[in-house]
């Protein structure tokens, strides 16, 4: 049987502006998958355990409020620290250019700005989840 | 991680390993067979309370706050959560996890997602694997979340020992307390968000229709012979008990029909018999309240279902179901396999389709030719 690609769409720290993240969750719904949503505010330990207990493919990082330099290599460092190493991480909303380099070194696969495609989006997902 | 791996940690408490395990279980993997034999002997200790209801009811708010009453207890807690699929698109918002922040930080938790892939019973089809895998990996109680239910989306009676039926206020009026369907298959009601107004309506509603059904005070009642019988509550049996069967007319078919029903899930109200009485409780679950008088009553009814027999029977009944299912889904796979290979499936749907027969006939041929040997 085919295996449903399940994603967990994240919004960290003291960060309430989630249009975007909402926006996104409904693309992936429409394109077949099973998106966790865990609302705004989230610790990056609290998004680390959703990430394991859902068992999901994929982790994508929403970020409008500039605390991602920290926050989202937080969250990559606990994903490992629980052995969850086969999920895809994925980032998006307000990243200056500047920091790609830095949160590509951190472990994201891939960041989205504001002009991204959601077609783009999507089958970027598709192609790199592990474990499609 | 490969099934040896997960099986080794799943064993040893590895949360991960339970994780993965629940996706195999719910994609119907190759490793699934395997998961279940090696996890099953385990199984059988947890207590798993259903909690259905209709949308917005407040489902999942409640279902933190009993999971935190639980772990107060002492106890800990697996939590399901089942939200619909897209019948268009195959994909779906699980959002149950925003409405459970007080107690999915808490190790001694464990919560999962589901979607209901297409099922409209209130549940998915695997949701019975992931009560068992969360039960056979150690958990006290089990919480299974249904989708928003609305008057058909029953089955997790049937996966429950304990089914809490979640009401809110001014849904409508008293005749929708009596219809059947989700109102019937309550072990415990909970009124949530009871500072609304209406809420002490609602309650009456809910208790003169189980008044109807169910003898005796809210909870266990002991008819005669046991030292809590009282012959005031045994009063009420002439009043009510008989009701249903004295009056053969066609609008008490339904009261005969539910009070068969309560006595199969509930016991029957004859002197020496204990018999379970569903009890309302009044929440508000966003301000903690009338929690821990639910949370006591799901436990009284664990006590109810051991002290009776029941849970002995539940068992006997999910291993039957279990059984029935599994042959008739294999059974059912091998004929149409069979008959695929020969041509036959193709040949009688074409004649179908085309009304030179009909279904069952065609039906017929293809068991007739394929199911033997």
């Amino acid at each position: 049987m085919e295996h449903k690609l399940r994603i967990l769409v994240a919004k960290l720290g003291l960060d309430a502006h989630d249009r975007g993240a909402k926006v996104v969750a409904r693309a992936y719904r429409d394109a077949g998958f099973e998106v966790i949503y865990t609302g705004i505010y989230q610790r990056p330990e609290q998004v680390a355990q959703a990430a394991l207990q859902e068992d999901v493919d994929v982790v994508a990082v929403s970020s409008l409020a500039g605390a991602h330099l920290t926050l989202i290599p937080d969250l990559i460092d606990l994903l490992r620290a629980e052995g969850v190493d086969d999920v895809l991480v994925l980032a998006g909303g307000v990243i200056p250019d500047d920091d790609i380099a830095g949160l590509k070194a951190a472990g994201v696969a891939e960041v989205f700005g504001p002009g991204a495609d959601l077609d783009e989006i999507i089958a970027y997902t598709r192609a790199h989840a592990k474990r499609a | 991680m490969d099934l040896t791996t997960v099986l080794e940690r799943f064993h040893n408490g590895d949360r991960r390993a339970l994780a993965r395990a629940i996706t195999w279980a719910e994609n119907g993997a190759p490793e699934a067979g395997e998961l279940i034999r090696s996890t099953f002997p385990k199984t059988g200790r947890a207590h798993a309370i259903g909690i259905t209801g209709p949308p917005g009811a407040g489902k999942s708010t409640l279902v933190d706050r009993i999971a935190s009453r639980f772990r107060e207890l002492g106890k800990t807690v697996g939590i399901v959560a089942v939200d619909p699929t897209s019948p268009f698109t195959g994909g779906a918002i699980l959002g149950d996890r925003i409405r459970m922040q007080r107690t999915l930080s808490d190790p001694g938790v464990y919560m999962r997602s589901l979607a209901s892939r297409g099922h409209l019973g209130g549940i998915s089809i695997a949701t019975g694997d992931v009560v068992g895998l969360l039960d056979a990996f150690g958990f006290d109680v089990v919480l299974v979340e249904t989708v928003g239910a609305g008057q058909s989306e029953v089955e997790i009676m049937d996966l429950a020992h304990t089914t809490c039926v979640v009401m809110i206020p001014g849904m409508g009026d008293d005749i929708q307390a009596i219809k059947a369907g989700i109102l019937e298959i309550g072990d415990v009601f909970a009124i949530n968000k009871a500072d609304r107004e209406g809420s002490d309506r609602t309650v009456m509603e809910i208790e003169a229709m189980l008044d109807l059904g169910h003898m005796g005070e809210a909870g266990v009642n002991r008819w005669g012979g046991t030292a809590q019988a009282n012959s005031g509550a045994l009063s009420r049996l002439d009043r009510t008990g008989h009701h249903g069967a004295a009056d053969a007319g066609g609008a008490s078919a339904w009261i005969a029909t539910s009070s068969r029903h309560a006595a199969d899930r509930h016991g029957t109200a004859n002197p020496g018999d204990i018999s379970w009485r569903p009890p309302v409780v009044k929440t508000v679950a966003k301000d903690g309240q009338g929690i821990d008088s639910f949370v006591d009553r799901m436990e009284q009814h664990l006590g109810f279902l051991r002290e009776t027999g029941r849970w002995e029977q539940l068992k006997q009944r999910d291993a039957a179901a279990k059984l029935r299912d599994i042959v008739a889904g294999r059974a059912a796979r091998t004929v149409l396999d069979r008959a695929a290979q020969a041509g036959d499936l193709d040949r009688l749907t074409r004649a179908i389709a085309t009304r030179s027969t009909d279904p069952y006939s065609a039906a017929e041929e293809v068991l007739s030719l394929h199911m033997g040997g």
